[in-house]
């Protein structure tokens, strides 16, 4: 009996894969993640059409290497958001477990690079239990407990680190090569994060677990009631947001040349940001992982594709907050759309 | 510091002369345990760092707390409604990137500055329409509108830093009244404090704030105009934190498109400390003063002691965390004293009713 209501509860988030039944519903909720893939396409046509170079495999290549990064962290971003909480210390975890992997390469140059990944995974995932428990346990909100960590760890970060760097000529070439070398026309550590944002994107919205999450955000109360185990569900999503963010942490390491003290600071707008973009509804309950990723390599995308189109580049900053803040508005539209749907389906049925 | 510890008794003393049921005392509330660590610190501070208890110290002190101290007073009345703004450090680097192109461009310095007050209140309607009339999520606006007023910063003024400043003015924003060391720029900025104190705590305005963040369908049904007071709390932000770039800008004679970036975390975190919900609904003005300087001083005693920056991020984040954490805690054991307190008030009315 349970798996209908179920259904029932977690309707409004669901864009996919929930059968015929909510099919007009769904083809009408696909919107959110809509707006900002028509955007990316279309910057991507407009931008090729007015400089051919934009496209060219080694184009290609930069755009998705760029991207890799804030796509693991808006993925991961997504899930916390989802459940009405938010993770502002992922820049912070990122800048760790990236000096982690720095200091490991230097002083075992022979550590096998799977166990590294592991390593920084696991790294991310005890910081993001730590965010997860204090916000569970303590009931305090999660913006704040993430502020207090953002520079909790970010000062753990400068005791470790100092004034040391670690540079890529201390690690080995194979780490480096991750994001050199291309499988399929794509740089490994993009293929990396791309699969890993496939599965989260399933999990959310196939697995029991991931659609718990929704239900979550769009009524506490009401999953609470339902029987949902909130607290551990929302520690889940700190815990996976958290090794995310460590791996994200790894490839930020193989990625770029120095990592040190303020290695990632800053990116936790950033993060938001491109969730934001992406159709992730700031107050819990809609958006979609792919949606998130998407706008990531959004955001990404258009500091190369200004660029690669000549205007000034002292307008990107300015252009990805219109963006966001007409991302916003679409979503607001859009909401009050559905809601006036809904009432005149409600109207109908009595 | 003493006017911090005198305004706590004013507000709380109001309170609990209009509560018939004996309220929570003045001096165990919130804003009063703030005081007293900020008094006790202090103390500590003075007696084992040479050099704290100096003229120099309360300068440079203060002159590194009026911009966080400043915007942290719209900021608190706008947590208290339950919204939230982050885009404060954007727009003191939009009116600081403003100022200097005016000045560098042959304005006068006096017009320039009005521009770049303008300008902070043009962004302050902005971010007031979007949430207050269009009814966006403030967190995600304001995310938005950090990018967006940062990055007219770099529009306006680019890589270039604008310094040729008049010098009576920079040395102006620096200077000390006397050789109390205490910089004459502190008589606005309590102005503002103060005027922001009234508003919160003495007038109509200001309690529906409280109404606002404690229960949104409560405060319209008693006929709070939702939309308008948080309008204008924007505006103000808008304004106020264009005065704190403008001060930034003249205090460190440098216009640059990044003055005051990440500030707005450090303004969120001593307001949070200072006792304000981020639920909304709860929080005083000298509680705020009171975690803004605990957050500066602690910083500076820390730097005088030789501890490193480094450690200075991590205890600004730990008191964030202890801060929230142990009302939690203290909520858990007042909740049991208050059902012991009802019961034995319940046990003395049943014989109160027996013997009559």
């Amino acid at each position: 009996m349970s798996s209908p209501s179920h259904g029932t509860l977690n309707r409004a988030p669901a864009s996919k894969g929930l059968g015929p039944h909510t099919s007009g519903l769904g083809a009408f909720l696909k919107l959110r993640e809509l707006p900002v893939t028509v955007a990316l396409v279309a910057l991507v046509i407009i931008t090729t059409i007015a400089n051919p170079l934009f496209l060219s495999p080694q184009g290609m290549k930069d755009l998705m290497l760029n991207a890799t990064i804030m796509m693991l962290l808006a993925a991961g971003q997504t899930m916390v958001i989802v459940t009405r909480n938010i993770d502002l210390s992922v820049g912070s975890i990122l800048g760790l477990v990236a000096f982690g992997t720095g200091t490991i390469f230097s002083s075992m140059p022979n550590m096998p690079i799977p166990l590294v990944l592991l390593i920084g995974i696991a790294f991310g995932a005890v910081l993001g239990a730590f965010n997860g428990l204090l916000t569970v346990w303590a009931k305090v909100p999660s913006l704040v407990i993430t502020l207090g960590t953002l520079y909790v760890f970010r000062g753990l970060n400068n005791a470790w680190a100092g004034p040391k760097q670690h540079f890529a000529g201390d690690r080995p070439e194979a780490f480096g090569n991750l994001s050199v070398d291309t499988v399929l026309g794509m740089p490994i550590i993009t293929l990396l994060a791309v699969i890993v944002v496939i599965i989260l994107a399933i999990f959310m919205s196939g697995a029991r677990q991931g659609r718990d999450l929704y239900a979550i955000g769009s009524d506490p109360e009401a999953a609470k009631l339902f029987g949902i185990n909130v607290s551990r569900r929302v520690f889940t999503a700190f815990l996976i947001n958290g090794s995310l963010a460590g791996l994200a942490g790894v490839l930020y390491a193989s990625r770029f040349n120095a990592v040190g003290a303020t290695t990632g600071s800053g990116l936790e707008l950033d993060v938001v940001a491109a969730a934001v973009v992406g159709g992730v509804a700031i107050f819990g309950g809609s958006g979609t992982v792919i949606g998130a990723a998407i706008g990531a390599i959004l955001l990404n995308t258009i500091t190369s594709s200004l660029t690669a189109l000549r205007v000034d580049k002292f307008w990107q900053q300015a252009i990805v907050g219109v963006l966001i803040i007409t991302a916003i508005l679409i979503d607001r539209l859009a909401s009050l759309r559905h809601a006036k749907n809904l009432r005149e389906k409600e109207g109908r049925n009595v | 510091m003493s006017e911090s510890a005198t305004a706590t008794v004013d507000t709380s003393q109001a309170l609990s002369g209009t509560q018939d049921v004996r309220g929570p005392r003045w001096y165990t509330g919130r804003d009063a345990i703030m005081v007293y660590i900020l008094v006790v610190f202090l103390l500590y501070a003075m007696i084992t760092i040479p050099r704290f208890a100096t003229p120099v110290t309360t300068g440079f002190l203060l002159l590194d707390v009026i911009p966080t101290l400043l915007i942290a007073m719209p900021m608190t009345l706008i947590i208290i409604t339950g919204e939230i703004d982050l885009s404060v450090a954007s727009i003191a680097g939009l009116s600081s990137a403003v100022l200097g192109v005016m000045w560098a461009g042959g304005a006068n310095i006096w017009v320039s500055m009005a521009i770049a007050l303008f300008v902070g209140l043009l962004a302050g309607i902005f971010n007031g329409v979007l949430i207050a009339f269009v009814g966006l999520p403030s967190l995600a606006v304001t995310i938005g509108t950090l990018a967006l007023f940062r990055g007219l910063a770099l529009v306006v003024i680019g890589d270039n830093a604008v310094a040729n400043f008049p010098k009576e003015i920079t040395a102006f924003a620096s200077s000390k009244i006397g050789t109390t060391g205490i910089p004459v720029m502190v008589i606005p900025v309590l102005v503002v404090v103060v005027f922001f104190g009234l508003l919160l705590h003495k007038t109509a305005f200001g309690r529906g704030l409280y109404a606002m963040g404690y229960s949104k369908d409560a405060a319209h049904f008693v006929g709070i105009n939702e939309g308008r007071s948080k309008f204008w709390l924007y505006v103000a932000s808008g304004l106020v934190s264009a005065s704190a770039g403008i001060f930034w800008t003249l205090r460190y004679t440098s216009a640059r498109s990044d003055n005051a970036s990440g500030l707005e975390l450090t303004v969120i975190a001593a307001v949070l400390l200072g006792g304000v919900s981020i639920f909304g609904g709860k929080g005083s003005v000298p509680g705020v003063l009171a975690g803004v300087l605990l957050i500066g001083s602690l910083n500076y005693a820390l730097r005088l002691g030789r501890v490193s920056d480094v450690v200075l991020v991590t205890v600004t984040g730990l008191l964030l965390i202890a801060s929230v954490i142990a009302p939690s805690i203290s909520s858990a054991i007042s909740t049991w004293r208050h059902d012991q307190k009802l019961r034995r008030q319940l046990s003395d009315e049943a014989t109160a009713t027996a013997v009559n």
